[in-house]
């Protein structure tokens, strides 16, 4: 059955051995990237201006408030006393951020209820607030579950950071130390793997077709499911390698604890492979020139990245673009890199993730495989 | 007569229409080739030759008509004439960065040569192409006869029985083009039907029939002998030690004269049929004060043939 994708794989690693510069091409652009976007890209805040209206009083809230403080993350610049003066802070740039604890809070912490904190942020800095935000569900979160750690009857407390401009409660990760490098690098490895690879076999068909080589190929018995796998595989080889150098780099030189399971982590590669490679070969299917490749390429890459979640939360986009995010592979990648980075999650909690991207990349494999037609028209 | 699958030629072809777009690249073109056959295309740039070719491997779906192919309609079952045929596209299309045997390797591994015959056949198809003891070298390296003699071995190591030759000697040296039509002679000995187009006149004649293709319609066909001597439709003159370029300006639209053309130091000039064309030549000559050396008939070379019938065939008179 696999009698003429063999000669393909084969012919497809001898071509990359006789091209020089294939190792500089596949090993410089990843690193570099890696390091330029593990620094640069970090979207790290730190001693963000916030505004207090501590309406509870509280040892509590009290306690709360000074994990915010103590994180570094935030400073309390002004202390308001009505709604009114959050609102005010807010406008005024005296603050970036307004924290609401509202009465009840301590009462509500230790009863069963979810105890309820607000956060108001100024949207003109977005990315900033956004990344606040990010943070203030995770120390609120944290308090949360060392007051139910701390507690005898350990019945699930829930506190409940209710965030009015941006419901930012989608899956915050857990990372103690709270530092943005570590959220970001799993994110960096997920988004490098996909434009290398994506770029990698957008060419691989477009090529073979103005060198000529394909009209050869088109007029032996091949069948074009033979073919796309023979296209695929090498790339899916190559970009299974470039991952572990890309996470290898990651792990080395960022420092970021790798607490999952390689197996998961492994498993979700393989699938997200399948759909970077499976896209590349589409795009290259529906290219008629190199050129047309790129623009396509280009055209695709784009949208891909900004809808993966990697810097922009996907539940604070519109619903449109959050229909076209669902079949995003990337953005679920995202989500099995950093929980196996990050944190020790197993297949019952990233199985929904790791399905997606097995439908919508085979669903991609199945679109270029009748996309390739054996004629030159 | 009706082509359909039951048709024992090896390749039957029948009102074939090819449009892109508005643009008619063949238009009504019919034939047959029998097995064993050698048939060869000649026409102008553009004619449609490769585009025909194409059509025949499957490679495009023809407009209109019909093309049997081994016994196999190409517009219903492509893939089933693909494993009985070889083809060379006019561009080179081996891997320029694989070496000879990694390309030879592969197009065995694609046509699924059984592994007990596989080296054999490889061995056979270096030979072939004189490649022997050059296995290692990069096919880029090679100068354009031993390429387009590794790109037939490629194309018949899977012994189809059918081969598809678009301009396989373009660019290749006069010896090495006399091997290659030696090769396609030893595999037409062995069976296979064999169409080839060409630029080359003399190429033409190597072949058992020629085809005269221009602007997507087939103007002539038959075997060579054939054409020399019925396709002219006159007497063939020449004419020796004449000035050329006055002569080549005159004659042109005189009563009798078909056809001039200038053929080395001497002029060919296609008159009529009658029963002593040389003497209303003369007649001609002496009449407009022209001088000439020698008139003598000639033999017609299929070029004659060729420059004439794309002649007539462009006159709008001519063209039903
Ligand atoms: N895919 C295509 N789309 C549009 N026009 C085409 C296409 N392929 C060929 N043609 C046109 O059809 C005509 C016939 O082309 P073809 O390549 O068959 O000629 P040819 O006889 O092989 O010429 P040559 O001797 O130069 O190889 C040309 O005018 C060409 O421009
Ligand atoms: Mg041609």
């Amino acid at each position: 059955m696999f009698a003429r994708i063999w000669p393909l794989v084969r012919k497809e690693f001898q071509e990359l051995r006789r091209d020089r510069y294939a190792l500089i091409r596949l090993l410089v652009p990843p690193i570099l990237q890696m390091l330029i976007f593990g620094y640069a890209a970090t979207f790290d805040v730190s001693h963000v201006s916030t505004a207090l209206l501590d309406r509870d009083n509280s040892q509590a809230s009290r306690a709360l408030v000074a994990r915010f403080v103590d994180s570094g993350r935030f400073r309390i610049t002004a202390t308001a006393h009505r709604d009114r003066g959050i609102t005010d802070a807010l406008e005024n740039d005296k603050a970036v951020v307004g924290l609401v604890i509202h009465a009840g809070f301590a009462r509500e912490l230790a009863g069963n209820g979810g105890a309820s904190m607000q956060a108001v942020v100024d949207g003109t800095n977005s990315n900033t607030a956004l990344i606040a935000l990010g943070y203030v569900g995770q120390i609120a979160n944290r308090y949360a579950s060392d007051q139910a750690a701390l507690r005898a009857d350990s019945r699930q407390p829930l506190l409940y950071a209710r965030l009015p401009q941006v419901g930012l409660q989608g899956r915050a990760l857990y990372n103690p130390n709270l530092d943005g490098k570590w959220f970001f690098v799993p994110g960096v490895i997920g988004t490098l793997l996909l434009m290398m690879i994506v770029n990698l076999t957008a060419f691989a068909i477009v090529r073979e077709r103005e060198v000529g080589t394909l009209e050869q190929i088109m007029v032996t018995p091949i069948r074009p499911w033979e073919f796309i796998l023979g296209k695929t595989i090498p790339a899916f080889l190559i970009g299974l390698a470039e991952a572990w150098l890309i996470g290898i780099v990651g792990v080395l030189w960022f420092r970021v604890p790798f607490t999952g399971s390689v197996w998961m982590l492994l498993l979700g590669t393989v699938l997200f492979l399948l759909g970077a490679v499976a896209l590349g070969l589409l795009l290259s299917t529906l290219s008629r020139t190199q050129q047309q490749a790129f623009a396509a390429n280009f055209f695709v890459l784009n949208p891909l990245f900004i809808l993966s979640g990697f810097a922009f939360p996907i539940a604070s986009m519109p619903d449109v673009l959050r229909w076209i995010a669902a079949v995003n592979p990337v953005r679920y990648y995202l989500v099995v890199i950093r929980a196996t980075f990050l944190k020790d999650v197993g297949l019952s909690v990233l199985w929904p993730d790791l399905a997606a991207m097995a439908a919508i990349g085979g669903a991609l494999l199945v679109a270029s495989i009748l996309r390739f037609h054996k004629s030159l028209e | 007569m009706t082509v359909d699958a039951t048709t024992p030629d090896r390749i039957a072809v029948e009102g074939l229409v090819k449009r892109f777009g508005e643009f008619v690249a063949l238009d009504g073109v019919g034939f047959r080739i029998r097995a064993g056959e050698i048939m060869g295309f000649i026409g102008p740039n553009g004619a449609g030759k490769s585009t025909l070719i194409r059509i025949l491997c499957g490679l495009l779906a023809p407009t209109a008509g019909r093309a049997i192919v081994g016994g196999i309609d190409v517009a219903r079952d492509p893939e089933g004439v693909r494993e009985q045929i070889g083809y060379m596209s006019q561009k080179f299309s081996l891997y320029d960065d694989l070496s000879v045997m990694e390309n030879l390797r592969f197009f065995a591994g694609i046509y699924r040569i059984p592994p007990s015959q596989r080296a054999e056949r490889m061995r056979f198809a270096l030979d072939m192409a004189g490649l022997a003891g050059r296995e290692q070298a990069l096919v880029g390296t090679l100068s354009g006869g031993w390429k387009q003699r590794l790109a037939l071995g490629c194309a018949i190591m899977h012994e189809p029985r059918i081969l598809f030759l678009d301009e396989p000697t373009s660019g290749v040296d006069p010896m090495s083009r006399r091997r290659f039509w030696d090769l396609i002679h030893t595999l037409s000995a062995q069976g296979v039907t064999v169409l080839v187009t060409t630029h080359y006149m003399d190429e033409a004649a190597y072949c058992n029939r020629i085809a005269l293709i221009d602007r997507g319609r087939l103007v002539i066909e038959g075997t060579p002998a054939e054409l020399k001597h019925h396709a002219l439709g006159g007497q063939l003159l020449r004419v020796e030690g004449g000035e050329l370029g006055r002569l080549l300006h005159d004659l042109p639209g005189e009563p009798g004269v078909l056809d001039v053309a200038a053929y080395g130091n001497a002029l060919h000039v296609l008159m009529h049929e009658d029963a002593d064309a040389a003497a209303s030549l003369r007649h001609l000559l002496a009449r407009r004060g022209l001088a000439y050396a020698r008139i003598e008939p000639a033999e017609p070379t299929l070029e004659d043939v060729f420059v004439h019938m794309v002649g007539v065939a462009r006159q709008p008179a001519s063209a039903p």
